[in-house]
C-alpha cells in the first residue's frame, strides 16, 4: 500500500502507538471504546479475580475437591464433551446437506439452524422439560424403550446439543461452501471411489473448522444455564451443573465458593479458547486458511 | 479437434456425477439433516405454542392481565431500550477506532471486546453482584447513598449491556475493514468534516450490517436469562424480565401461563430469524465482510 518512495514508513511507523492518518476522530472513538471496555467488562471481570486470588490456589482447590463441587464440574464438563460431540457430527452433516444439496425449503432450513441462538434459553428451558418430561410427547416414547430424559444428565445432554448445535454448523459450512470442486474432479478422475474421495481430500482441510466448531460447543455448553436448569431436574452429585451451583453459594451468600467456581470455569474456557486460537494457527500455516 | 472435444462433452453430460454423492445417498443425508433438526430445534418451539394454547385461547389470554405480566414486559423494553442503543454507540465507536487507524495492540482490543461472549451467563452476572453487591468493592458506599444497583434495575440494565457487549462491534469492524479508509480520505478531501463524512459516507455503507447486529443485540438483550437472574433478585413486579416471569410462573406450575409468557418471546425469535434471513438474502454483501451470496 505504501509508495515506494517512504521505504523507511513502517520502521518508524513501528515505534509509534498509532500509524498517522487523515481520518479523524481516533481520539474520541478510541477513548470511548476504552472507557466503556474497562468500566463494563475488565472493572467487573477484575472483580472476580481479585476475589479469586484473595482465595489462593489452594482456597480454589479446596472449593474444586467439595464432593459436590466436584460433581457438578464432572456433569457440566462430562456432558458438555459428549453434547458437542454429537453437534459436531450432526453440525457437518446438516453443514454439507445446507451447501451441497438443492432441495426444496433449504433456506428455510437454513434459517431453522440459529433458532436456538434467537430463542430465550429459559423458553428452550421450559420447552425442553415439557417434551422430555415422563408425560411428554418425546419423553414417554423414551421412557417406553427405558430411557429416563428429564431430570437426568440425559436431560442435560439434550439441552446442550440444542444450544452447542448453531456453532457446529455456522463455523463449517462457510469452508465447505468454498471446496474446490476441480480437487474433487482431479481426486475421482485419477481413480478414487467418492468415499475415498471425502475422507482423504474434503475432509482433512475441514478439520481445523470442525475442532472449533467443537470447542465453541463445548465451551457454550458448559457455561449454559436457562435451557438447562428445567429438564436436568438438578439432583445435588446427578443432575446439578456448575453454573447452577455458582446461583445456589451465591444465594447462601457464599461469595468465595461462587467466586471459585467461577474461576475454575473460567480457567477452562480460557483453556478451550487458547486451543481454537492454536487450531487456527496450525491452519494457517498448513492450508493457508482459517 | 474433434479429439479433445469428446471428452469435454462427456464431462458435461455428466456435470456433477463425480463430486456428489448418489442420489439416495444425497436423499438419505438430507432426511438425517431435517430430521435431527426437527426433533431437536423445530419440535421445542412448537412445543410452546402448543403448551400455551393448551387450556384454550382464553386461559392463554388470561396470562397477560396479570399485572405483574405487564411490569415484566415494560421491564424487558426498558432494558432493551438503554442495553441496545448504548451497544450501538459503543459498537460503532470500537469499529470506527480500530477498522479505520492502524494502532498497536489492535488485536489484544478485538479480543478483550469478544470476552463477554466466552464467559458464562451466571458468572456474567455474578462478576456485578462481586461489584455492586453488599459485600463488594463499591457496594457499601452505595449503601450509604442509598443506590440500589444489585436486586434494582440498574443491575439488570448493567448485566444486559455485559452480555450483548459485542454484538454491533464484532459483526461492525470485519465489516469496516473491508471496506477500508479510500472514501472517507476522499469526502475529507472534498472538505467535508469528519462528522459529515462519517453520516454521508460511512453510515450508508454499513446500514444494513448494523441493522442486522442490532436486532441480534435486541433478541439477546429481551432474552437474556441466566446473568439477568443472578442480578435480579426476582421481586416480583419490579425486577422481574420476562424470561424470569417465565421461570417463577413455571417454578409455581401455572405452566399455561409461564408458556404463552414464553410464548411472547419466541414470537419475538421467529420475527428475529425471520428479519434476520430476509437481511441475509438481500444485502449479504454489505452485512458481512466477505460474505458471499446463497
Amino acid at each position: 500500500m505504501a509508495p515506494p518512495i517512504r521505504t523507511d514508513a513502517p520502521t518508524r511507523a513501528k515505534r509509534r502507538f498509532l500509524r498517522p492518518s487523515v481520518i479523524p476522530g481516533f481520539g474520541l472513538a478510541f477513548g470511548y471504546t476504552l472507557t466503556c471496555l474497562g468500566l463494563i467488562v475488565l472493572l467487573p471481570l477484575a472483580a472476580l479475580v481479585t476475589r479469586a486470588s484473595g482465595l489462593g490456589l489452594s482456597g480454589i482447590w479446596e472449593v474444586a475437591t467439595d464432593p459436590r463441587v466436584a460433581s457438578a464440574l464432572r456433569v457440566s464438563f462430562g456432558v458438555s464433551l459428549l453434547a458437542a460431540l454429537t453437534a459436531s457430527v450432526f453440525g457437518f452433516l446438516i453443514a454439507w446437506v445446507l451447501t451441497r444439496y438443492r432441495f426444496p425449503g433449504r433456506r428455510i432450513v437454513d434459517a431453522v439452524v440459529d433458532l436456538p441462538f434467537a430463542l430465550p434459553t429459559a423458553v428452550a428451558g421450559i420447552a425442553l422439560a415439557a417434551l422430555y418430561a415422563p408425560n411428554g410427547l418425546v419423553g414417554a416414547q423414551l421412557a417406553r424403550i427405558g430411557i429416563e430424559a428429564a431430570y437426568t444428565p440425559v436431560g442435560i445432554y439434550i439441552a446442550m446439543v440444542f444450544i452447542g448445535l448453531p456453532f457446529a454448523v455456522r463455523t463449517v459450512q462457510p469452508l465447505i461452501a468454498e471446496i474446490d470442486k476441480e480437487i474433487e474432479e482431479a481426486s475421482a478422475t485419477l481413480g478414487a471411489g467418492r468415499v475415498h474421495t471425502l475422507v482423504r481430500v474434503v475432509l482433512p482441510p475441514l478439520i481445523p473448522a470442525v475442532l472449533t466448531g467443537f470447542a465453541l460447543a463445548f465451551a457454550r455448553g458448559v457455561g449454559e444455564y436457562g435451557s438447562i436448569i428445567f429438564i436436568a431436574g438438578n439432583l445435588p452429585y446427578v443432575s446439578e451443573i456448575a453454573p447452577l451451583l455458582i446461583v445456589i453459594k451465591l444465594s447462601e451468600y457464599d461469595y468465595g465458593g461462587a467466586c471459585a467456581i467461577a474461576t475454575i470455569m473460567l480457567g477452562i474456557s480460557f483453556l478451550t479458547l487458547l486451543a481454537i486460537n492454536l487450531i487456527q494457527a496450525w491452519s494457517r500455516r498448513r492450508f493457508g486458511y482459517v | 479437434m474433434s479429439e479433445t472435444f469428446a471428452p469435454v462433452a462427456l464431462a458435461e453430460a455428466r456435470p456433477a456425477s463425480v463430486v456428489t454423492e448418489g442420489r439416495w445417498i444425497r436423499w438419505l443425508l438430507i432426511g438425517i439433516a431435517i430430521l435431527f433438526l426437527a426433533l431437536f430445534l423445530v419440535l421445542p418451539l412448537l412445543t410452546v405454542f402448543a403448551q400455551a394454547f393448551a387450556k384454550g385461547f382464553a386461559a392463554y389470554l388470561a396470562a397477560f392481565t396479570e399485572a405483574d405480566a405487564h411490569a415484566a414486559i415494560r421491564l424487558t423494553l426498558l432494558t432493551a431500550v438503554i442495553a441496545v442503543p448504548f451497544n450501538l454507540v459503543f459498537g460503532i465507536m470500537a469499529s470506527w477506532a480500530i477498522a479505520k487507524f492502524e494502532f498497536w495492540g489492535k488485536n489484544l482490543l478485538v479480543t478483550l471486546i469478544d470476552l463477554p461472549f466466552s464467559v458464562s451467563p451466571v458468572v456474567s452476572g455474578l462478576i456485578y453482584v462481586l461489584v455492586f453487591g453488599a459485600q463488594g468493592l463499591v457496594g457499601p458506599w452505595l449503601l450509604e447513598h442509598d443506590v440500589q444497583v444489585i436486586f434494582a434495575v440498574p443491575g439488570i440494565v448493567l448485566a444486559t449491556i455485559f452480555v450483548t457487549f459485542p454484538f454491533v462491534a464484532r459483526q461492525l469492524i470485519p465489516l469496516m475493514q473491508e471496506q477500508g479508509t479510500a472514501e472517507e480520505e476522499a469526502a475529507l478531501t472534498l472538505g467535508a468534516s469528519g462528522w459529515h463524512a462519517f453520516r454521508t459516507v460511512t453510515l450508508p455503507n454499513i446500514r444494513w450490517g448494523l441493522l442486522y447486529s442490532v436486532l441480534l443485540c435486541n433478541a439477546r438483550a429481551m432474552g437474556e436469562f441466566g446473568a439477568v437472574s443472578v442480578v435480579s433478585g426476582h421481586i416480583r413486579g419490579l425486577t422481574n424480565t420476562l424470561p424470569l416471569h417465565v421461570e417463577i410462573l413455571y417454578n409455581e406450575y401455572n405452566f399455561v401461563a409461564a408458556f404463552a409468557v414464553a410464548s411472547l418471546l419466541a414470537g419475538l425469535a421467529l420475527v428475529t430469524l425471520l428479519l434476520k434471513s430476509v437481511l441475509e438474502w438481500r444485502y449479504a454483501d454489505e452485512i458481512a465482510a466477505g460474505a458471499r451470496g446463497h
